[in-house]
Order: structure tokens, then C-alpha cells, then sequence
């Protein structure tokens, strides 16, 4: 059974304090990965989220709450340019990625449409799977909430920032 | 302080005479184009969420269904409705059925000097020719196809230089998978590769495209070939007249510089389920395949084909083995068709299918199943990228893929072409 988006709550939480359960992946997931190519012309994103991460984890669409956050190590979302893929993760509710290096089309993807991706070498090694964590995106700071360790995430470029804090690239054109 | 061809090229589509890595411009888009991966979804943001009334030029946005055709579902078929009609009401160019979009961009429209932006991560391929491609996701593409503009980041640039010649049953297939296979997946994130050296000249346009198209596996936001002689005359000759033709300046700044000979180079295939997991085919012990394929936007093209041709002549592929076969484009269909390729092939026993994205990406045709191994020319070996999630696909040259659909295990067609 996939878990509706409560899509208010989301959309008003996204810029500022986020906590949720970190799921982990390794290095290079890719974007087929994420979502596999023949999921992709299916209509709309409602109907392709289920398949989220089909390869690595069948059960991952269900298991997933709203509000929790990827852990990745390098080259996070390499590959296609599928936007698909981080639409789906956001469909599920994940309220953002934390990845020690991210592909350069998924990085913006995400920005466009409006999920945070943080960039954080060091965290990777302090986290388990399902472990609570914190983030809070102005300051670009993620705490663990099971060590209390605290980590600091790359900072975004301004102009990356202004399109993010709008909700996505689309959101970010029509306020202009 | 000199530019890159790179530099040069986003310098001019942002109107400055000079922009410098890490700066962000905002550039004009010389072209556009969207395949039937996506564009169900860029229609959708462009009518419901901007609001689009119309597209900034008809002339400069092009729809290619190249994915999944001919349709292969009900839902795929709504899909290139919903393009078709699109493409119709906007008065776009839209091609159906022609070939993978990037050797019709190719074919049909690139040009030394321009900017292209698809929402396709293979849009690197038109370095080939001089071009600055690259791909992005459907917001963006959906922006552009808008207001014809777009943000960029001016990446730094890494600089291959090679020099020599290929020895036989070598080709630039085998050169990009090395170049991978050492710089790793992520090797030219963000980073535009430009291939130069002495080496340039004798490459074909085919064989540029195939780096170019590849610098997306090593995370690239681009590959560049300065355009030359050759390929002024395979523009013109499409009757393509207006380019701008840039090449580095000698005191361009690299990130980083590496030298290849392509007389090293050997026969390289890339192993499950990363690109840069490369090892040199004598290395590869005994791996015996169900399926090979030769196509693509990558290796799909007529010199590709006729490689595969010489090696399959009169020969018959191993048994219970399947050859699917897909030229890159109709027009490469019909010249393999009059040049007796194709009696070739599928006298061999091969099956031929039409121009499309095919096996490379695993959404419609030639699916492999559960614990088959694939060898393909195709882009990609990413777990489940050809079928099932637990299937195999290793990454090779055409001679390589066709070498061993004839011995029916992974083989050095090194000996089997001459």
C-alpha cells in the first residue's frame, strides 16, 4: 500500500527543518535504479511511483514514510536524464538527499522541482539505516538524532537557493 | 588567458566575449529537442503549470519518438498522442518511427558552435561535430521550449589528447570505454572532456560522435571535438551552411590534461553493472552470452554496421544465441540495405529491427530475462537496464558484440576481421 502525500504539510515544510528515517544506499545508483526505463512513458507519476528503486528493493515504495531522507554515497543519480526519477522520490514523500557527490542532471532535476539535495561528504559513515535525522536547510545542517552528531552540508549557490526556496524552476519563472 | 571550445561556444550563446568556469550565464538555445522518454511529462508542466500558450520558435524545438516504437502498450501509444498532437498545435518538427533522436539531430540539424539542450543525457553526442549538447531533465527542456533560454554553469575542462592510430578490430568504442574504465563514472562530473591531438584528423565523424556520446558515463556535462574540414563538408553537404567554428586557444586553461595512443588501445568490454568497469577483452575468461546487440545511439551508425558485417559474411551465430540488430537511423537502414548488409545479417541469422532505441534501454524490445547475459553496443550496463533486474549486460564494440555472437561467449574479434 503506498502512503498519500499530505501535499500541504509537505510544500510548507520543504524550506527549513526537516526530519525523517535515513534510508542508505551505496555509490553510483543510478537513475535506472531509481526508477527503471520501463516504468517511465506510464502517465503520470502517481501510477510510476511504486516502482521506486524496483531493483535494489522491491518493497521500498511501502516501506517509505513521508518526510524521509536518502543517504547516498558518490555520484548519486548518474545516468539518464530521466526526471522521473527524482519526481518519484518526491511523490513517496522523501523530504530530501544527502549524498557525498551527486550526478550533474539528477542534482538539477531535484532543484527544479523542488526537492533539496545536500551535499555532505562526512555523514555518510555516521548513519545506519532507519536512523532519525534532522535537517535544517538554511543553515545547511544535518544532526543525527540517534548519536547527536552534527554534520554541514555544502552550501547551495544563490541562484540554486532562490529556485529551490520557490518550489522548483517552474514555481521560481512564473513569481518573475 | 585563452578559452576552451567549450568556453568559446556558452561565451557566445550568452553574448560575452569571454566567461570563465564556475560562472553562471544565461544562454540562448540554438536548438531543443525532447523524446517520448519524457515529453508526455514536459507537455504537462508546459500547459498546466506555465501556463504556455506557445513555444519560443517551431522552427528550434523538435519531438522525436524514438523510445518505445512502435508502441508496444496502450499507455506508451497515449504517450505519442499526446506528442503528436502537441507537436501538431505547436507546429514543432516531430519525427515518428525515423531513428534514435540523436543521430537525427545529427543527420537532420546539428552545427559546429551551437548550443543544443535535449532532455536526454546522451545530447553530448553533437560534440561530434563541434556542438555544445547537453541534457537536462523535462522542467527545464520545458522552460527552454518556452522562453529559449536557459541558466548554465560554465564547467572547467579536462583535455584527452591523442595521438596515433587504431590497430585492426580496434575502434573509438573501445578508446571511450578505456578513457572511462580510468577516469571512473564520475571522473568529468560537471566537466566538459574535449578530445584533441593529432589522432583528430583521422577520426570519422562517426567515431567523434562515439566519444562525444559517452562523456555522460563519466558523469560529463559535455564532449567536444573541434569541428574540421570533415565535418564543414558533411554539414554543408546535408545543406547546413551557417556554423561557427571554435577551437581552443593555445593557452586555454585545462583542469587537467591526459594522453592517449590509440595504438594502445585494445578491444575493452565493460563489465555488470557499471560503465567504468572496464577490462580489456583478453581478460574476460569465458562468459558465455544468450543475446547480443548491436545499435544505438552510441554504435548504431553505418560504419558500426559494416564492421559487423564483415565479421558476420557467411558465418552463422552460435546456437540458441539471439543478434538483434538496430540501425541508428532509417537513412542508415537504407544504406545498410544497399550496401547488402542486412542480406548479411540476417543470413547470419540475425534479427533486424527497426531504427530505435531498442535494447539499449530496455523499455519495449529485445528484453533479456532473469540470469541472461547481454553483450551490446548499446550506452549503458546498469543492473536492470536491459530487462530483467537480475540479468547481465556487458558493453563492447560492434566487432566485439558480433565476434561473439558468432562463438556464442565473449570474444576478441581481433583475427576475425581482416
Amino acid at each position: 500500500m503506498i502512503k498519500t502525500l499530505p501535499v500541504v504539510l509537505y510544500e510548507r515544510e520543504m524550506i527549513g527543518m526537516m526530519k525523517g528515517k535515513a534510508w542508505k544506499f551505496g555509490n553510483d545508483v543510478d537513475t535506472d535504479q531509481i526508477l527503471p526505463s520501463q516504468y517511465l512513458l506510464l502517465p503520470n507519476v502517481e501510477e510510476m511511483k511504486q516502482y521506486t528503486f524496483e531493483p535494489l528493493d522491491k518493497e521500498f515504495a511501502s516501506k517509505i514514510d513521508v518526510g524521509d531522507i536518502i543517504v547516498a554515497g558518490e555520484n548519486f543519480g548518474s545516468g539518464s536524464s530521466r526526471e522521473q526519477a527524482p519526481l518519484v522520490l518526491k511523490a513517496l514523500g522523501v523530504s530530501a538527499v544527502v549524498a557525498k557527490s551527486f550526478a550533474r542532471i539528477f542534482f538539477r532535476n531535484a532543484i527544479n522541482i523542488g526537492l533539496p539535495v545536500l551535499i555532505c561528504k562526512e555523514i555518510y559513515d555516521s548513519v545506519d539505516n532507519q536512523d532519525t535525522l534532522e535537517i535544517d536547510l538554511q543553515q545547511g545542517s544535518i544532526r543525527n538524532l540517534k548519536t547527536n552528531d552534527k554534520f554541514t552540508s555544502t552550501k547551495l549557490p544563490a541562484h540554486v537557493m532562490k529556485i529551490l526556496e520557490a518550489g522548483g524552476l517552474i514555481e521560481f519563472l512564473n513569481k518573475k | 588567458m585563452g578559452m576552451t571550445i567549450g568556453e568559446k561556444i556558452l561565451a557566445r550563446a550568452c553574448g560575452k566575449d569571454v566567461v570563465k568556469p564556475g560562472e553562471i550565464i544565461t544562454a540562448k538555445v540554438d536548438l531543443c529537442m525532447s523524446n517520448d522518454g519524457t515529453t508526455h511529462l514536459n507537455i504537462d508542466i508546459f500547459e498546466k503549470k506555465l501556463k504556455g500558450e506557445k513555444v519560443f520558435d517551431p522552427e528550434k524545438v523538435i519531438f522525436i519518438v524514438d523510445h518505445n516504437v512502435p508502441a508496444e502498450s496502450p499507455k506508451t501509444a497515449e504517450v505519442h498522442k499526446k506528442m503528436r498532437n502537441f507537436a501538431q498545435k505547436h507546429h514543432v518538427s516531430f519525427y515518428e518511427g525515423a531513428g534514435v533522436c540523436h543521430q537525427i539531430m545529427i543527420e537532420d540539424y546539428v552545427v559546429p558552435g551551437q548550443l543544443i539542450i535535449a532532455a536526454d543525457s546522451h545530447t553530448c553526442s553533437y560534440g561530434g561535430l563541434g556542438a555544445f549538447g547537453t541534457g537536462v531533465g523535462c522542467t527545464d527542456l520545458t522552460s527552454i521550449m518556452h522562453s529559449g533560454e536557459t541558466w548554465l554553469m560554465v564547467p572547467e575542462t579536462l583535455n584527452f589528447v591523442m595521438e596515433g592510430n587504431f590497430r585492426q578490430g580496434v575502434y573509438a568504442r573501445d578508446l571511450i570505454l578505456k578513457i572511462i574504465g580510468d577516469i571512473g563514472a564520475d571522473g568529468a562530473t560537471y566537466k566538459i572532456m574535449e578530445f584533441s591531438g593529432s589522432a583528430v584528423k583521422n577520426l570519422t565523424i562517426d567515431d567523434r560522435v562515439v566519444l562525444c556520446n559517452m562523456a555522460v558515463e563519466a558523469g560529463a556535462k559535455s564532449g567536444l571535438v573541434a569541428a574540421d574540414e570533415r565535418v564543414i563538408e558533411y554539414v554543408k553537404s546535408r545543406g547546413r551552411h551557417e556554423m561557427h567554428l571554435f577551437v581552443s586557444d593555445e593557452d586555454a586553461v585545462y583542469e587537467q590534461s591526459y594522453a592517449y595512443n590509440l595504438a594502445d588501445i585494445e578491444p575493452m568490454v565493460a563489465i555488470p553493472h557499471n560503465v567504468d568497469n572496464v577490462v580489456p577483452v583478453t581478460e574476460i575468461g569465458e562468459v558465455k552470452i544468450d543475446q547480443a546487440f548491436i545499435g544505438s545511439c552510441n554504435n548504431g551508425r553505418i560504419e558500426e554496421l559494416r564492421v559487423a558485417a564483415q565479421i558476420l559474411q557467411g558465418k552463422k551465430i552460435a546456437p540458441y544465441v539471439k543478434l538483434l540488430i538496430s540501425p541508428a537511423s532509417k537513412e542508415v537502414y537504407l544504406q545498410a540495405l544497399e550496401e547488402g548488409l542486412v542480406d548479411i545479417f540476417m543470413e547470419s541469422g540475425a534479427m533486424v529491427l527497426n531504427a530505435n532505441c531498442s535494447v539499449c534501454w530496455g523499455g519495449c524490445q529485445g528484453v533479456i530475462g532473469e540470469g541472461e547475459t547481454l553483450i551490446s553496443t548499446g550506452t549503458r550496463n546498469f543492473k536492470g537496464r536491459a530487462g530483467h533486474p537480475n540479468s547481465s549486460v556487458y558493453l563492447a564494440s560492434a566487432a566485439t558484440v558480433a565476434a561473439s555472437a558468432l562463438v556464442g561467449k565473449i570474444t576478441d574479434p581481433r583475427g576475425m576481421i581482416g
